[in-house]
């Protein structure tokens, strides 16, 4: 794999990760819907978008709960990377790897950074499901000792992507283009739902994106559905059949190797 | 009603099934083993029970021919040469399976099919059209459900060619087993077979590095998995299994102490001298192995044979006697729980028989699944259905009890659909399972029309054509049903 593969941590390295804090959501030892196999599913809490179909709102905001004395930490809670790895371990024989997800994971880089590392090191190699909003052609650290990216594309057009996150997407298709021509993409996704924003043209230019750097990435094209999201995104039209696979024709036509509807 | 008129008018039975029923009839008009009165109370109580055997054992209940001598030999007796090529291949065992007698009258165990057919496996679309079609024989022919073949842990092209046709032809019989070991069980293979295994309960995925190796020490260098889950040895088997229902027995001790000190030992003693007398018969007076033609073609060795002492219902049994702790919840009841199995295998042990050679005469215990009749009675060593903990930890309660089970123990668990997926998440935790010592994991998924009930498969559209009250092709739909009515294996926690 190209894109400079950063060496694991050394053991006075791995001692400076560890001591590392981030905030934290919560932790599943056991996911099927984070990445190929069985997965630990580290999600870091706090996220800067405010796209409207969130699916756990909970997780946006930077914060940890208070911890009562006596009662057991409450989730989202601080903790250091040390903590999320012992979290994990004991589970570490079902396992083929971490991902690290969010909220937004890249909003606590450093965190992040932390994690890849030390589960990397150990043997359990850790994907990163982002939002593409932070710079990773600026961290080497967390690009090169990731296994891979997951990225969502929530619109391609700069106008919609605010209206539809609050945020620009510079940073996305940036990453997009790095992470695919580095061959760290494993899997690039586009939420689905009818009218909210220009489906056709996000995946066309996804899915063009990838052909044009030969990644072999899965497109994973995912319909909108409304369990877990805000009041307000519930009755958000959910795509029909015949939507999803005019999606996935397009995507496929302009060269995507392997997608999915989900 | 006459039971044997029972038989004969019973309008869900085929013929096929009524005539085995009948045969049912006749052997239990048989008085020929000597049986006590101490063991016959415990009979009568339930508590020892022989799972319908008959009453006068004329073959073993279970036998596992060496098939790969027959491939390489033919028989003489079945006028047949070694087969050169896949047609032939697939013929040969067909015929075979007609001829090796177990207790269902079907054959328990058809050999480890992929490494029997891979030597013929040339032309693949070929060798696809004939293994399809000898699968289909299976189903149709062999029905019952405790046909039961074995793969791997090698990949083959003949794996994965049944594999393939397994998830596409969805039939019940036969059972599978993917015999798993982490340095000879590719990754890709390991996820075609969970990915089948989401699509059709099967295969389930054998620990092959604890069963190997148990079988080795015990001087076996071959071993297969027949009928539910149960390890023995190859170019052998298993005269007979009793079970002992812990259940039934827990109230007959005043308290834990009684329990264990004369309750639980004196029933295991039982037992053993029922299992002795079984097969005392069989061996001494039944004339199998004088007169089978596969002893004689080397296909089955008597000094092969050994015999399981069942169990059934820790569950019940430790919940009536752990003061409030809850088996598969509490560490203090998991606590009694592998102290009573552990007191039951030293007694086995102990025990030496003197009719069989296999194992030094000690015979296999065996976590029995239960049958349809139970009713609050938890398979082996089971957590309830209902009951289940976490995944990660119903894995790490349960694996410490499986050492104790060469001859077959496991766990089955029910996985959301959307796991389809993602195959190798299952994969993963199959294996994490195996790894964490469990010996047997059975999976499948909770919206698929075959279902693994308790070591055994039926389809859920089987069991509705039986409800409606018409024959159906597997006298183990009727098993199923009823233990669906009694045992609630639809409610198992499904995991996603
Ligand atoms: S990027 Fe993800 S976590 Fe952040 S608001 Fe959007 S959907 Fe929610």
């Amino acid at each position: 794999m190209s894109g400079g593969a950063a060496p694991f941590p050394s053991r006075a390295e791995r001692r400076e990760l560890a001591a590392r804090e981030g905030r934290v959501a919560r932790i599943l030892t056991f996911s099927a819907v984070d990445g190929p196999g069985n997965r630990a599913a580290v999600f870091l809490q706090g996220c800067s978008f405010d796209c409207v179909y969130c699916h756990n709102p909970e997780t946006r905001p930077a914060v940890t709960a208070k911890a009562r004395p006596d009662e057991q930490p409450a989730w989202p809670r601080a903790m250091t990377a040390l903590g999320v790895v012992a979290a994990v371990w004991p589970y570490r024989a079902f396992l083929s790897g971490v991902t690290v997800s969010g909220g937004e994971c890249g909003e606590q880089p450093d965190f992040l950074s932390a994690l890849v590392g030390l589960f990397g090191g150990l043997g359990l190699p850790a994907l990163v499901d982002t939002n593409g909003s932070l710079d990773y052609a600026a961290r080497p650290d967390i690009v090169g000792r990731a296994a891979g990216f997951m990225l969502d594309l929530k619109a391609w057009d700069p106008v919609e992507h605010r209206r539809l996150t609050g945020a620009d997407n510079a940073h996305v298709i940036a990453n997009l283009r790095f992470l695919a021509a580095a061959g760290k993409l494993v899997e690039l996704r586009t939420v689905v739902s009818p009218g909210l924003f220009d489906a056709d043209s996000t995946v066309r230019h996804g899915a063009r994106e990838l052909a044009a750097s030969g990644s072999a990435a899965r497109y994973a094209l995912i319909r909108f559905r409304p369990q877990g999201t805000r009041k307000a995104a519930r009755d958000l039209p959910r795509p029909d059949d015949a939507t999803m696979e005019r999606l996935a024709a397009i995507a496929r036509e302009e060269g995507a190797k392997d997608v999915r509807i989900i | 009603m006459n039971p044997a008129q029972r038989v004969v008018t019973d309008a869900t039975l085929t013929i096929q099934q009524k005539i085995n029923g009948l045969a049912h009839v006749a052997e239990d008009q048989l008085d020929v083993l000597r049986v006590g009165p101490d063991v016959q109370e415990l009979r009568d109580a339930g508590v020892i029970c022989d799972l319908f055997e008959g009453a006068a054992p004329y073959r073993p209940r279970y036998v596992v021919p060496d098939y790969e001598l027959f491939m390489r030999q033919g028989s003489e007796f079945l006028g047949l040469k070694a087969p050169a090529d896949i047609w032939e291949a697939t013929a040969a065992l067909l015929i075979l399976y007609r001829h090796v007698p177990s207790i269902t009258s079907f054959p328990v165990y058809l050999g480890d099919l992929d490494a029997l057919l891979e030597p013929f496996v040339g032309d693949e679309a070929e060798a696809r059209k004939a293994i399809g079609l000898f699968l289909t024989q299976i189903d149709r022919t062999l029905n019952d459900s405790f046909c039961h073949a074995d793969l791997g842990p090698a990949a083959t092209k003949a794996g994965r060619i049944i594999l393939e046709l397994t998830r596409e032809q969805q039939n019940a019989v036969p059972n599978l087993t993917l015999k798993y070991d982490p340095e000879l069980t590719p990754p890709d293979f390991a996820e075609l077979a969970a990915a089948t295994a989401l699509d059709t309960a099967k295969p389930s995925f054998a620990n092959h590095r604890i069963f190997q190796s148990e079988f080795r020490a015990m001087g076996s260098d071959d071993y297969a998995i027949a009928s539910c889950y149960n390890g023995l040895p190859k170019g052998g088997g298993s005269c007979t299994l009793v079970r002992l229902n812990l259940a039934k027995l827990a109230p007959r001790a005043a308290d834990r102490d009684q329990l264990l000190s004369s309750v639980l030992p004196e029933a295991v003693d039982r037992q053993l001298e029922y299992i002795d007398e079984r097969v005392r018969f069989l061996v001494s007076e039944s004339g199998f192995f004088q007169s089978s033609f596969l002893v004689r073609e080397g296909l089955i060795h008597p000094e092969r044979f050994s015999a399981m002492f069942g169990l059934v219902g820790l569950a019940e049994c430790v919940n009536a006697h752990s003061g409030g702790a809850r088996f598969g919840h509490d560490d203090e009841a998991d606590e009694l729980g592998l102290r009573i199995i552990r007191d039951i295998d030293a007694r086995v042990r102990s025990h030496v028989s003197p009719y069989l050679a296999f194992n030094g005469g000690r015979f296999l215990m065996h976590a029995q699944v239960g049958i349809d009749s139970d009713t609050g009675v938890s398979p082996g060593c089971r957590i309830p259905i209902g009951q289940e903990p976490e995944l990660p930890e119903h894995i790490v309660r349960s694996a410490p009890f499986h050492r104790y089970f060469p001859s077959g123990i496991g766990d089955v668990f029910a996985f959301d659909p959307t796991t389809r997926r993602n195959p190798g998440h299952l994969r993963d935790i199959a294996a994490g399972a195996l790894k964490s010592g469990l010996r047997y994991f059975s999976a499948y998924a909770a919206d698929a029309d075959v279902v693994r009930i308790t070591g055994y498969l039926v389809k859920r559209s089987e069991l509705a054509r039986l409800n409606r009250g018409e024959a159906t092709m597997q006298d183990t739909t009727a098993l199923g049903r009823n233990a669906i009515n009694n045992l609630g294996v639809l409610e198992r926690r499904v995991r996603s």
